[in-house]
């Protein structure tokens, strides 16, 4: 699926795109001059650490919260102005899952349907139990929602998603809380939903996940867009890294500082039984990978191993959002 | 809620019926006239609820009716259904004057059926003095329902209203019954009677003019024009609220 022709929509069209939206709280902007394009057909991942205001984002876009400047629209239509023509081609997880814990999963998903007037009454049974047996809840609709486990909330949550056939998915941390094998079951039925042309706009900070599932990416930092684009271009963004595997560490470096590159800190591999790992970035205007080696091996360095990385999308990530751990707001 | 509703007029026939006799004068009125007829458990029963055991479970019901979902997080899927924001709130609104029209048929059937299992029945003496059949009472007792009812909507449109102010459905429920009650004591204030005609609980006793013969309409109609006033300030209110407010919950 991965890079894959985007399935539905005319190419070209955005399934989601706002201009200059901002969403302020008092003096503090929490979504600040987003100018977001999601393509149709696309997995779209919306990272960012948290409090960088991806709900807010998702809130605005569903039409949740007011946006104090910019405009948004979806599926082709200003938010949220056509909230009614928009939103029931739209399913959504939004923040958790939330259900009246004394009604039967089962029940939780009739109420939610009937509470859209657009919702035909005619197949609700049938839409209800198939939206169950997707996401493997059939087993336990009949039991009440206090009873569940998060993961189970979880997929009830996704099944109030797929209650109709839906043009775009927003789904908000959707492995949030799931077992392995719910994970992978989520990220099946992503690639499924998008075989299918739907457009999945999936917000996480789990990168392996967004890694293995999306086409597409953003990052969010502190209210602000810092990139977007193909996962392709945001990993050909970072930069490329060199590790040498070597016995003699420090004459490794002595090279690498030669040819005017920066060595980072040697790690032993194997507690230092082996040789020990020596790494440095290797910026794009750099010598190229070739002659590294051969100065290495010229200087009588004894190479086991080298290895050129290009950046991975986590060394992305925290090249554009910092390294802390402290929220950043 | 119901129940404990449908238990007052049990209670009080129970009450009376086993301290048989007793006609002390203390007491809400008519309490001394149930042993003589079963209807009069209905009225006893409704001029003790209405002050605080109706108002209470009407201000539970309607503070609960948007900040019990916010709280809860269901609201946020409810728009995103999308359930459309008037209509959510006008459902919610018919939700709680069901329960009210509910709430008050418990007391009256309840009260009806411990009274016609307790105590005889017969014709009843009404306030202007004339002597009705039962039948033409039970009539009255309905309408005294149906009084009780409306006089209850006004304060269930507050509660509404409170309710789309917070995430907090304790902190909604607790607000609107406190005002239930501040209106009554300002009522009693004799100082404060130019506010009085204004105050959504001034004719909530009014019922009694129903038991006149011929009918006193008066309070009726004053009654419903200021619940339906009520029902309009707080509605537009509610609506003007929850129609612009950002949901985060």
């Amino acid at each position: 699926m991965k890079g894959g022709p985007a399935a539905g929509g005319t190419p070209g069209t955005a399934a989601i795109e706002t201009h200059g939206l901002g969403k302020r709280y008092g003096s503090q902007a929490a979504v600040d001059k987003l100018d977001l394009r999601v393509p149709a057909g696309a997995v779209f991942g919306f990272l960012g650490p948290n409090g960088s205001g991806k709900t807010t984002t998702i809130r605005m876009l569903l039409g949740l919260a007011n946006a104090t400047s910019g405009t948004a629209s979806v599926l082709g239509q200003a938010m949220p102005r056509a909230l009614d023509a928009v939103l029931p081609r739209v399913g959504a997880l939004v923040e958790g899952p939330a259900f009246y814990p004394y009604l039967t999963g089962r029940a939780n998903l009739h109420r939610l349907d009937a509470a859209c007037p657009y919702a035909p009454t005619a197949t609700r049974r049938v839409r209800v139990e198939e939206a169950l047996d997707r996401v493997g809840l059939g087993a336990a609709a009949g039991k009440k929602v206090k009873a569940y486990s998060l993961g189970m909330k979880q997929r009830l949550g996704l099944a109030n998603a797929l209650l109709r056939p839906r043009e775009l998915m927003v789904l908000d941390e959707p492995t949030n809380g799931l077992d392995p094998q719910g994970t992978r079951e989520v990220r099946k039925l992503i690639a499924s939903l998008a075989h299918d042309g739907t457009t999945v706009f999936v917000s996480s900070h789990l990168l392996a996940e967004v890694e293995q599932i999306c086409t597409h990416a953003a990052v969010m930092r502190a209210g602000r867009l810092v990139a977007q684009g193909t996962l392709e271009e945001l990993r050909s963004a970072g930069q490329a890294k060199v590790t040498i595997l070597t016995p003699d560490a420090g004459a490794a470096r002595t090279v690498l500082a030669r040819l005017g590159l920066v060595p980072g800190t040697v790690e032993p591999v194997n507690d230092g039984a082996g040789p020990a790992a020596v790494t440095a970035v290797l910026p794009a205007a750099a010598v190229p990978a070739e002659d590294i080696v051969e100065a290495l091996v010229g200087f009588g360095v004894r190479v086991r191993g080298f290895s050129v990385d290009k950046g991975s999308l986590e060394d992305r990530f925290v090249e554009l959002t910092g390294e802390g751990f402290d929220v950043a707001r | 809620m119901l129940a404990v509703l449908a238990a007052v007029p049990v209670l009080i026939a129970v009450a009376v019926r086993l301290t048989n006799g007793t006609r002390a004068g203390h007491g809400p009125v008519f309490l001394d006239r149930i042993t003589g007829n079963g209807l009069f458990v209905v009225l006893t029963s409704l001029v003790l609820c209405t002050p605080l055991f109706l108002p209470l479970t009407v201000g539970v019901v309607s503070g609960d009716t948007i900040a019990g979902e916010a709280g809860q997080g269901t609201l946020r899927y409810l728009l995103a259904a999308p359930a459309g924001r008037a209509r959510l709130l006008l459902v919610k609104f018919a939700g709680t004057a069901a329960f009210t029209l509910a709430a008050v048929a418990a007391v009256v059937l309840a009260g009806t059926a411990i009274g016609l299992l307790l105590f005889p029945v017969g014709p009843v003496p009404l306030l202007s003095g004339d002597l009705v059949d039962a039948w033409t009472a039970e009539g009255r007792i309905l309408l005294v329902g149906a009084y009780v009812v409306l006089s209850l909507l006004g304060l269930g449109a507050i509660g509404l209203f409170i309710s789309t102010l917070t995430d907090v459905p304790v902190g909604a429920m607790a607000a609107t019954v406190v005002l239930a009650i501040a209106s009554q004591v300002l009522d009693a204030l004799p100082q404060l009677d130019w506010l009085h005609p204004w105050l959504f609980s001034h004719w909530w006793l009014g019922f009694a003019d129903l038991l006149r013969q011929p009918v006193e309409w008066s309070s009726f109609g004053s009654n419903a024009l200021l619940q339906v006033g009520y029902l309009a300030v707080f509605g537009a209110l509610a609506y003007g609220r929850f129609t612009t407010k950002d949901v985060l919950s």
